[in-house]
């Protein structure tokens, strides 16, 4: 006999306890760092531990987020990173899905704290990429298929430039109604003291800036970056005790995609909105639209923010450039989305982008993004990240009500 | 516990020591260069190995699984959707049509090309809707391209094909 399952099982998640988040921190965001991975690691959890009033005894257990080994040459790669995340003689693990790590690392906290097992765990994540030469890209390559894909000489913009050019094509949208994304996120990102490539552009910058790969051009993109960022989760009687506004993660989801992704229609990352569709469920939020009151989608290329708006369901299929022309999209819009200033302005140190995803939407509904509070009230905010084979959704949901 | 600092903008401050290209290079900072050098051989496995040695006899084959009705190009050994073993292999054309395309201008490591490459999805006909492979375009200027475009593959000769995504050089306007 088969039994009807539901493809998305959220709602048969039981936890043993709420989760709230009572401290964030991040290191500064640049091309290239001195500090070892270690070290940034080491300053972004001091300052979360900072903000939460409690130091590295009280952590029980601790979550690490990395992305791929290649940029740093070396296998172990959560293991080198353990002193500076303050996990040693604790229960430790290490959390990879590519660029979706920095929200899938706080979805991996909440595991450990909703199910009882920690009543304190602490999210570090890490990322120094400048240590590839002559850059980065170079570690891409080993990403695509060895057999099929690698002999073309394939750079890793091209899945993005492919993927922008086909959601271009069905929505018959203008290059310059994405190009205000990236205008805006870095504009918002002068306002963050962590910031790589703030600046005040013109959508004519951005559609004269250099060609990569066409459609995609170099102000339609993220840089490299080194970095890293710490979140701290706690259970209900912990928060209590540390701060009257906690904010609650309230759903988390998380989903991937095949990885034959040229069978795939691209102008809809399917997976974002199975892992929201996970979220929402969990969160009961039923009408995201109306619901969500501030945005944390993906913005490694400006595209990116109007297709994760999409798969988060905040608008409708080939509606979001709309709500970004029409300023809904602005901090002082009626859904402010990436009020951070996002990877396209604070920068890009893949997984350590958990700093301007779920550390930010934390700072927002707990009041202190300070320069970058959002002009509306919030109650309940969405932060997504993405990444693998353009294949992985990982979402979370958090309320500053219970 | 003690309790934190509430009523602050966050984050605080911002600690890192940022480093410009000039400081790696006239050797300001202390740090350490290697070049790992590992070399590796990749079995092709079941079905790429016989869709590779298909490649060499000129043939695009794909495979089908009469669970979902797909028709399937990369082949594959199971169908991922149904997780069943495909039900057979089949001939494609070697025709297709552009589901997307971009106009490279970096190589792998991001360094300039000295002329841009076209890169496209190309749905093979014979396949199911939206069946695509990766491959690179040619016979054909960047501005003419565009999406829904009915392509042909271009072979590398008999004596030249080595059993490998490149013995389709690329694939060009299908005429008419």
């Amino acid at each position: 006999m088969v039994m009807e399952v539901e493809k998305i099982s959220g709602l048969k998640f039981h936890k043993k306890q709420d989760v709230a988040i009572v401290g964030a921190g991040m290191t500064t965001f640049k091309r290239r760092l001195n500090e070892t991975g270690r070290e940034l690691s080491y300053l972004a959890v001091k300052q979360a531990l900072e903000e939460a009033g409690i130091t590295i005894d009280n952590v029980e257990m601790v979550v690490m987020g990395s992305a791929p080994d290649t940029f740093d040459g070396f296998h172990m790669k959560g293991e080198y990173l353990l002193d500076g995340a303050g996990g040693s003689d604790r229960p430790y693990m290490r959390v990879f899905v590519g660029g979706g790590t920095g929200v899938f690392a706080p979805i991996a906290g909440y595991w450990h704290v909703a199910s009882g097992l920690a009543d304190i765990c602490l999210v570090v994540c890490e990322e120094k990429m400048s240590s590839t030469h002559p850059h980065p890209q170079s570690a891409f390559k080993y990403i695509w298929d060895p057999i099929l894909d690698r002999p073309l000489k394939p750079n890793l913009i091209w899945i993005f430039a492919l993927e922008m050019r086909r959601y271009m094509h069905v929505h018959n949208i203008k290059h310059e109604d994405i190009a205000l994304v990236s205008v805006k996120n870095k504009a918002n990102a002068l306002d963050h003291p962590c910031a790589q490539v703030a600046e005040r552009i013109t959508v004519e910058d951005v559609l004269n800036s250099e060609p990569m790969a066409l459609p995609v051009r170099r102000l339609d993109v993220s840089p490299p970056s080194d970095g890293a960022a710490a979140l701290i989760m706690v259970a209900p009687h912990i928060a209590r005790q540390l701060t009257d506004n906690p904010v609650w993660v309230t759903g988390v989801g998380w989903a991937l995609d095949t990885t034959w992704w040229t069978n795939r229609d691209l102008y809809f990352p399917r997976y974002v909105a199975e892992a929201a569709k996970m979220a929402y469920r969990q969160a009961h939020i039923t009408d995201p639209r109306k619901e969500i009151d501030v945005a944390e989608p993906y913005d490694p290329f400006d595209y990116k923010e109007l297709h994760h708006m999409e798969g988060l369901g905040l608008a409708k299929k080939g509606e979001a450039p709309i709500l970004t022309r029409e300023g809904v999209t602005q901090r002082d819009g009626d859904l402010p989305t990436c009020p951070s200033g996002g990877l396209l302005g604070v920068g890009n140190p893949i997984s350590a982008a958990m700093g301007v995803k779920a550390c930010e939407l934390y700072w927002q509904l707990a009041y202190r993004a300070g320069k970058r509070q959002v002009a509306k009230e919030v109650t309940t905010g969405v932060c997504q990240a993405w990444g693998d084979l353009m294949q992985v959704g990982t979402v979370m949901v958090m309320s500053n009500k219970r | 516990m003690a309790v934190g600092k509430k009523d602050i903008e966050c984050p605080p401050y911002a600690e890192g020591t940022p480093l410009s290209d000039a400081d790696i290079n006239d050797k300001k900072v202390t740090y350490v260069e290697d070049h790992p050098d590992i070399r590796y051989s990749w079995t092709a496995g079941q079905a790429i190995s016989k869709f590779l040695n298909g490649l060499k006899e000129g043939k695009i084959l794909g495979v089908k699984c009469n669970k979902c009705g797909r028709t399937m190009v990369p082949p594959r050994m199971f169908c991922e959707l149904c997780y069943k073993p495909i039900d057979g292999w089949v001939e494609l054309k070697d025709t297709g049509t552009v589901e997307t395309f971009s106009i490279s201008y970096i190589d792998p490591d991001a360094r300039p090309l000295p002329e841009p490459v076209i890169v496209a999805v190309i749905s093979i006909d014979g396949a199911s809707p939206h069946m695509g492979i990766m491959h690179i375009l040619g016979e054909i200027k960047p501005e003419d391209v565009y999406i829904g475009m009915k392509v042909k593959a271009v072979w590398k000769g008999e004596e030249e094909r080595e059993g490998a995504i490149t013995d389709i050089k690329y694939w060009k306007p299908l005429e008419g």
